[in-house]
């Protein structure tokens, strides 16, 4: 067990509902590589689902399609059981899919209190009228979002550095405001691009902790890329596995564990 | 023993994210109001008005308007002479198409209206960033001066090719033509000062300045969780241009009264406010202020020191001048990017836990 501890629910017992995101047959192209070959796979309500897979395979290309940033060639992209149209990165942000990036994305001249806050702007609505004299909604809203965002940094324990500009701090904590950035927005999923790469040990189960919490508490469908196995076997509900752009594998981590194309990708596989 | 958090306890988030969260700074920036409204418009005399006041606080509004796009917003621009003189022009052809209103209006207009012209020229920003977008921006300069040259419409087929502010009064006090009092002046281009900074650091702090200030550092995460970049963009290229706009009118009609396009409002006048950000700290409405009192006294200083000190001529002084202004652009890129702001800021720091700092 890395973390979360024993006390964890079964899949079953947990509000796990029905598929929240369905990709469809998605193929995505560079040029004349295939990044991604006709990968479908779906993510339920509630649910943490990981997708596993050596160096290369696709993985940040596939959470890249599902935010927006890439546009597949084929395929389609379901979203709360309606087909996504072509949308802008800020558009998908909206509909409620937020993101942490693999090399940290943060606002380096900010504070942290300043970037979480940015993570709730599509929550906010005041006119720029409003906000230019700093009266009546503006006012209300900026005080409401901070109650919000204070939550938020008592439940990742980042209060000593709230006020911090981000460019100062340490590693493992830059990984933790961004996870509070994300988690800030309210977000139906949350996709998580390697949370733990480059992570002691003390600091991967905290990261484990805090995921395993934000899927409790607040009920957030968790997408998630992680290469440490150990972390995604005891995480993850469903693990997506894939080689070369392709699905080798999907289902629970205990039959992933055991498949043979799985075993054979990660060990490799003698040719002759 | 003064400058201290300590005691000083914020019960509400509203009073934990104010602009002066010390009590003695707030006690300041409440004295200095006072003085510059109460006081000095009692002792001010046509050489410190006209030299020294009047044109350090236009030049800290439009310092502020580039600040907004450049500081928070990361959109660097050379064309702030060409949209001061949009600012001119607009509240001139304004002043002599209505002259029955009043002229404070004419300004805020002229100030609308090259918001519009900088929206204008900050669609291109959506698809070009950096050293590409500054050209962009270097065109925009040289072609508003030229168009304000070229069409006779924009200066009422005047012979000279200049324009020149009518007299206009407010509340029976002229603040514009040649019988305006220096403390009139003064006062004007204070009360927008004052009015305009306010306005900036509440837009700065909300929401909307994060927004530009999240595609000032990373545009790309910025989109990813949320930021429209082309309204962000275009917001800061409006407003910015609303302030530039507002410094150019004043400095037409309430300051040198006269103007001619390309001397006034040329690309040397583009790049000393971009010197002034720079000096003063990008990303602060203070370092606006300070930038600009920098190099609005730093001419007048030298010039008092060299010719009437030390009795240097006046064509030398100007040039050492030059040189010390551009040492020291290069002094402040090098050693605090930040600028006059950081030190202030790092100097606060520092007070606060003076004479114990361990």
């Amino acid at each position: 067990m890395t973390g979360g501890g024993e006390a964890r629910p079964a899949a079953e017992d947990r509000r796990i509902g029905p598929a929240i995101l369905e990709m469809r047959n998605i193929t995505l192209r560079f040029g004349g590589v295939t990044a991604i070959h006709d990968i479908s796979f779906d993510v339920r309500e509630g649910e943490i689902r990981a997708i596993i897979g050596p160096n290369g395979a696709g993985k940040s290309s596939m959470l890249n399609v599902i935010s927006g940033f890439y546009r597949p060639q084929e395929g389609e992209v379901w979203f709360r059981g309606e087909r996504r149209r072509r949308l802008r990165p800020y558009e998908v942000a909206r509909q409620g899919i937020a993101r942490t990036f693999q090399n940290i994305a943060l606002f380096q001249g900010m504070s942290v209190l300043d970037n979480i806050m940015t993570g709730r702007l599509n929550l906010m609505g005041a006119s720029i009228l409003a906000q230019a004299l700093w009266w009546g909604r503006a006012e209300r809203e900026e005080v409401a979002h901070r109650g919000k965002v204070e939550r938020i940094i008592d439940f990742l324990e980042i209060q000593h550095v709230r006020k911090t500009p981000v460019g100062r701090l340490p590693y493992g904590l830059k990984k933790r405001v961004e996870l509070a950035r994300a988690l800030a927005a309210e977000p139906r999923i949350l996709l998580l691009d390697e949370p733990m790469a480059g992570m002691n040990v003390e600091e991967k189960e905290d990261m484990c902790r805090f995921i395993l919490d934000a899927n409790d508490e607040f009920g957030t469908t968790i997408v998630l890329i992680e290469h440490d196995m150990g972390v995604v076997m005891d995480l993850s509900d469903r693990v997506v596995v894939m080689d070369y752009g392709r699905k080798i594998a999907d289902g629970p981590p205990e039959t992933v564990r055991t498949d043979r194309a799985v075993i054979d990708a990660y060990l490799g596989v003698a040719h002759g | 023993m003064l400058y201290r958090e300590a005691g000083d306890f914020k019960t509400s988030y509203a009073a934990d994210g104010q602009t002066f969260p010390i009590a003695f700074d707030r006690r300041r920036y409440q004295a200095v109001l006072v003085l510059a409204f109460g006081v000095v418009p009692f002792l001010v005399n046509d050489y410190w008005a006209n030299a020294v006041l009047v044109p350090f606080l236009i030049y800290a509004i439009a310092a502020i308007g580039l600040n907004i796009l450049t500081g928070y917003c990361g959109q660097v621009s050379l064309g702030t002479g060409g949209f001061m003189a949009v600012g001119a022009y607009a509240c001139y052809k304004l002043m002599t198409a209505f002259p029955e209103v009043s002229v404070l209006l004419h300004i805020l207009l002229a100030g609308t209206v090259t918001a519009l012209v900088g929206m204008l020229f900050g669609i291109p920003s959506l698809r070009i960033k950096g050293f590409y977008l500054a050209v962009a921006t270097l065109a925009a300069q040289f072609f508003l001066v030229w168009l304000f040259n070229k069409v006779p419409w924009f200066y009422n087929h005047s012979a000279s090719g200049q324009i020149s502010a009518p007299e206009r009064s407010v509340l029976g006090l002229a603040v514009t033509g040649a019988a305006t009092a220096p403390w009139a002046k003064y006062l004007v281009c204070l009360a927008f000062a004052v009015g305009l900074a306010w306005i900036a650091r509440n837009l700065t702090r909300g929401s909307l300045g994060r927004q530009w200030m999240a595609i000032r550092d990373m545009d790309i995460a910025a989109e990813i969780i949320g930021v429209n970049p082309l309204r962000a963009k275009l917001t800061a290229f409006a407003i910015s241009s609303f302030y530039v706009g507002v410094a150019g009118a004043l400095m037409f009609a309430v300051y040198l009264g006269a103007v001619e396009v390309g001397e006034a409002f040329g690309v040397n006048k583009a790049f000393l406010v971009l010197f002034m950000i720079i000096i003063g700290g990008l990303g602060s409405i203070f370092g606006s202020f300070a930038g600009a009192a920098f190099l609005v006294l730093l001419p007048v200083l030298l010039k008092n020191l060299l010719v009437d000190g030390l009795g240097w001529s006046t064509a030398l002084a100007a040039h050492v001048e030059l040189m010390i202004v551009g040492a020291l652009i290069v002094f402040f890129l090098v050693v605090e990017p930040h600028g006059l702001a950081q030190l202030w800021r790092l100097a606060k720091e520092k007070l606060r836990l003076w004479p114990f700092p361990h």
